[in-house]
């Protein structure tokens, strides 16, 4: 099976957040939570760089390391997924994650979280692919449907990049190759342990 | 992908041809670096370094300006804090203290009153007091599980009783440490109210603790109200406690203002005092019940054996003849107290 991954080409993002506006169609995410956001970097000043960023969907995960109740799995394709039947919203994973992904709904009294809520690499969680019940907790299913992420099919500049890490890192091997430069594929370090060299 | 390199070679050319410029001025892309100035993960993890509490912050365009941060290192501490310290700390210091309870069980045996009970008894706790300290025990204990079932629930529990039973047990448990929580607090509250006074150290304690209280037999210390051992353990509860409490409600309420830095510290310092804490109240739930014969009932009836009030606490048994004689009773020795 494929290793999915995410890659955003910092120097081809425009900071236009159709990929947070899609995630958020696309999965039903509520109201205070974003999935994916962009991140702009030294933002108005030279070499300003904005980043898309979600779940990186690591090797060995950290927020499924530190999980009281072992609520995260991971795909065949690599995809880091949870349960919300399981999760009891303590936020441990929140403080474990190095990019922010995962969120609460806030829905209760007392500091209690509700439910985690993060990206699925739109493969939605463990019910049944694309039923009712997966797309209520975990929004679509379009990597069952044999689609890639909406955040990264709809990316205006092709900045942001879902598919099989080998053939992503290759598409923007040749991309840095080509134009010259590249400031490096973000996360990649943190999440995958590895650089692209170009 | 064929006509690419051969539209490259062109467009210069004839750009420089329809411009009638040098053909130099066409090369300008490939002499500047848009990357320049830009900064590459690479870069930010190195800056970062080594054990950085700073975070990789941008600006976004969504409400939450915390979602800025693009990468926060110190999740990797406290990954490590939450998947081996917290578990190595806990798993040492409550089968250790626990361990050591029962060798000093075997060594020393329990200790009884050495006059034997007399026929007259002391009052101790008044009820209130014994409400407070019941209620703060509970609390505590149900505080204790459910905190401890999140450290070693994972490993111990877990593999027994399946994912969807033990999720259930732990959902229920947090509300459980949440909404309890607030007892315990009050009663940490009340306790220092109480005690402070009777806690505050003393000359005599020194000689307390060189003799170990008496108990492995170098004569009986004088004390008031409360034993060097004592004052330990109320200081224990209460900073021990409140630090429990301070720490648990950031983590509750989550203060906008704190970074996710200060949040991990919170959870952290909220941990491993909570494992050291539950090991020291084992210490004291020892002495309290089995390890020392007499000591329950101040808990229990609010009354002690005077035999065992004089050889404990000789100084507050003179107070108390002194100032509240009615405190003190004559009667048929009670029932032993378990």
């Amino acid at each position: 099976m494929a290793r999915m991954k995410f890659l955003c080409d910092a120097d081809r993002c425009i900071e236009c957040n159709a990929c947070v506006t899609a995630c958020k169609n696309e999965n039903d995410v509520p109201w205070g939570i974003n999935r994916r956001r962009v991140v702009t970097i030294n933002d108005g000043k030279p070499g300003e760089r904005s980043v898309s960023m979600a779940c990186m969907h690591c090797t060995d995960a950290p927020c499924a390391a530190v999980c009281p109740v072992d609520c995260f799995y991971t795909t065949a394709d690599a995809v880091v997924l949870h349960s919300k039947d399981l999760c009891i919203g303590c936020g441990y994973c929140f403080y474990a994650c190095p990019f922010g992904a995962p969120q609460y709904p806030k829905a209760a009294n007392f500091g209690s979280r509700g439910k985690m809520d993060k990206c699925t690499y739109c493969a939605g969680g463990p019910e049944a692919d694309n039923s009712p019940e997966e797309f209520a907790q975990y929004g679509g299913n379009r990597l069952a449907e044999g689609k890639l992420p909406l955040c990264a099919e709809m990316c205006s500049t092709k900045a942001l990049l879902a598919g099989d890490g080998q053939i992503i890192a290759q598409i923007y091997k040749e991309r840095v190759a080509k134009r010259g430069y590249g400031s490096g594929a973000w996360g990649w370090k943190t999440a995958y342990k590895e650089d692209i060299a170009t | 992908m064929i006509a690419t390199p051969l539209f490259r070679h062109l467009f210069p050319a004839l750009l420089a041809m329809l411009l009638c410029v040098a053909p130099v001025a066409a090369q300008q892309p490939s002499a500047v670096n848009p990357t320049a100035s830009s900064v590459t993960e690479k870069q930010l993890l190195d800056a970062l370094k080594p054990n950085s509490t700073d975070t990789i912050a941008g600006r976004v365009s969504i409400p939450d300006v915390r979602a800025g941060n693009l990468i926060q290192p110190t999740g990797v501490e406290f990954r490590a804090y939450q998947t081996t310290t917290i578990f190595q700390v806990g798993a040492i210091a409550i089968p250790g203290m626990l361990a050591l309870l029962a060798l000093f069980y075997l060594i020393r045996g329990r200790v009884r009153i050495q006059g034997g009970p007399s026929a007259q008894t002391i009052v101790r706790f008044a009820w209130f007091s014994r409400f407070v300290h019941w209620m703060t025990a509970t609390s505590f204990i149900a505080l204790g599980l459910s905190g401890l079932n999140l450290v070693f629930g994972k490993t111990l529990l877990l593999p027994v009783i399946g994912a969807s039973a033990f999720s259930a047990m732990s959902q229920l448990g947090k509300f459980v440490h949440d909404y309890v929580s607030f007892a315990f607090a009050l009663g940490i509250f009340l306790m220092f109210v109480m005690w402070v006074k009777d806690n505050l150290p003393a000359l005599r304690d020194i000689r307390w603790i060189v003799q170990f209280g008496g108990m492995l037999g170098f004569g009986h210390p004088t004390a008031d109200r409360f034993n060097a051992g004592q004052k330990l353990m109320f200081w224990a509860t209460i900073l021990g406690g409140g630090t429990l409490a301070v720490s648990g409600y950031i983590m509750m309420f989550r203060p906008v203002s704190f970074a996710i830095s200060a949040m991990q510290l919170a959870t952290v310092v909220h941990g491993l005092t909570g494992v050291v804490l539950v090991a020291i109240i084992l210490a004291h739930i020892y002495i309290g019940t089995v390890g020392m014969e007499g000591a329950f009932r101040a808990m229990g009836r609010g009354t002690v054996d005077l035999n065992w009030a004089k050889e404990h606490h000789s100084v507050w048994v003179e107070k108390v003849a002194r100032k509240r004689p009615k405190d003190i009773s004559g009667g048929p020795a009670p029932a032993p107290a378990e």
